[in-house]
């Protein structure tokens, strides 16, 4: 066992963890940040994306010691109090989701994806930038119509 | 995922007295094949010696005549790259489709080469281009470093530092790409010297990345699509699996050299 510290949603944390312990069981686990989620176990699906030091990883195919140091924002960090983040509020408003287990990782690789190409981010490149993140539920169509007009209100 | 003791040292040199010492120690750079790997069981090395607090051990550098990208760097930093873009934007590109993003932003160039995951692209751009792969105790030629399935010329606890690519007068890149894990299900690296010398790297359709070398002939006497698709590549040595039948591969690696060769730049 070790101590690691890092930053999650601007708030200084530590934990004790074992060096096999993933990021998104520190984060679940022990840091009760359920918003994460964990759909496979094979590093595909984007359920768990966090951004760590301003990039989109996926937090279950990183270790938690790792990350000693670091700065992370999982989807619990997005909202200000009650206002939710344009890319949030882009996904409720355009039915982005269905049961909503890939959400969190959508969002987060939505803001990624934004971060990079920039507001105008052509539907073309959301869809490519998307693939690793899969939603049984919706299609898709409505999550790059969300994407979009998240975007544009960044 | 069994447990493991856990190593970050700073330079190669400690890494490597790490590795001497751990009984079953693995090097770990993005993690995005050896995790995956052990999370199915099918690893559980003692010690992991975490690479990426090494000094120096990530960044590009071009010159007039290569591309050098050490080991740590990873796929969205070499997609990205506006000096690779200029100099060999075949690289560029085929860097930013391996994966997803996340995959990009974690994967090195280092661990692909020494994973040699017969379906991984960088092998075909390190045979396609005529690579050198460094070491942290020499320099290997990229036709004599890919020997099997996930098998390499590299020496227990030998240390992949960079990788170096001689920048072509043109090349491109190809890939079918596996719908469901966006490896190659066959892709196809073409490249062009200045003296006229043509390499077709092929990965994912045999046990480990090769030269094609019929169409590399054809090329060289006649550089068009057509001289490329019109070789026929024997299926014997080439790969069945659930994804596609060695005769499918077959044919895609000229459709793909085709393709390439049209698309040179
Ligand atoms: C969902 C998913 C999709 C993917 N799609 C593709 C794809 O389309 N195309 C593709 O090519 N790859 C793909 N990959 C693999 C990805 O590119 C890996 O990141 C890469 O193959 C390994 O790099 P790594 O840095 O993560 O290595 P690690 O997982 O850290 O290491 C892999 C192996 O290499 C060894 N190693 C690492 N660095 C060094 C070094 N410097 N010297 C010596 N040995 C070293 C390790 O000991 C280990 O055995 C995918 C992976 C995932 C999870
Ligand atoms: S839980 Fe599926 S990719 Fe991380
Ligand atoms: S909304 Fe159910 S998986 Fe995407």
């Amino acid at each position: 066992m070790s101590v690691v510290k890092m930053k999650i949603n601007g708030k200084a944390v530590s934990g004790e963890v074992e060096p096999r312990t993933l990021l998104v069981e520190f984060i679940r686990e022990h840091q009760g940040l359920t918003g994460t989620h964990v759909g496979c176990d094979t590093s595909q699906c984007g359920a768990c994306v966090v951004h760590v030091d301003g990039k989109a990883i996926k937090s279950c195919t990183t270790l938690a010691v790792a990350c000693e140091g670091a700065t992370v924002t999982t989807v619990e960090g997005l909202a200000k109090g009650i206002e939710l983040h344009p890319m949030q509020a882009a996904f409720k408003e355009h039915h982005g989701l269905q049961c909503g287990f890939c959400t969190p990782g959508m969002i987060m690789s939505a803001i990624d994806i934004v971060k990079r190409n920039g507001k105008n981010v052509s539907e073309e490149v959301i869809r490519r930038e998307l693939s690793g993140n899969i939603c049984r539920c919706t299609g898709y169509h409505n999550i790059v119509k969300a994407v979009q007009a998240g975007a544009a209100n960044m | 995922m069994e447990n493991f003791n856990y190593h970050r040292p700073a330079t190669t040199t400690a890494a490597a007295a790490l590795m001497k010492k751990g009984k079953d120690a693995k090097y770990m750079a993005g993690g995005h094949t050896l995790l995956p790997t052990m999370k199915q069981g099918l690893a559980a090395p003692t010690d992991i010696i975490d690479l990426t607090a090494i000094k120096n051990f990530s960044g590009i550098k071009v010159s007039k005549t290569s591309v050098s990208i050490k080991a740590g760097t990873t796929h969205m930093e070499v997609a990205t790259s506006k000096e690779i873009k200029k100099a060999i934007p075949a690289l560029a590109e085929m860097a930013g489709k391996i994966g997803g993003v996340h995959v990009r932003h974690k994967g090195t160039i280092g661990g692909s080469v020494a994973n040699a995951d017969p379906a991984a692209d960088y092998p075909s751009a390190c045979l396609g281009l005529g690579a050198t792969i460094e070491t942290n105790k020499r320099k290997i030629e990229a036709d004599k470093f890919f020997t099997g399935m996930f098998a390499t010329a590299l020496k227990d606890g030998e240390i992949i530092t960079a990788v170096h690519f001689p920048i072509p007068k043109k090349s491109a890149h190809q890939k079918f790409p596996n719908p469901a894990s966006r490896y190659a299900l066959t892709g196809v690296f073409v490249s062009q010297d200045a003296k006229g010398k043509v390499r077709v790297g092929v990965t994912g359709a045999a046990a480990t990345a090769f030269r094609a070398t019929d169409i590399e002939a054809a090329l060289s006497k006649d550089f068009s699509a057509k001289s490329a698709t019109s070789v026929k590549i024997a299926s014997k040595s080439l790969m069945t699996d659930m994804h596609a039948t060695a005769a499918y591969r077959a044919n895609l690696i000229s459709v793909l050299a085709g393709r390439a060769v049209a698309a040179a730049k």
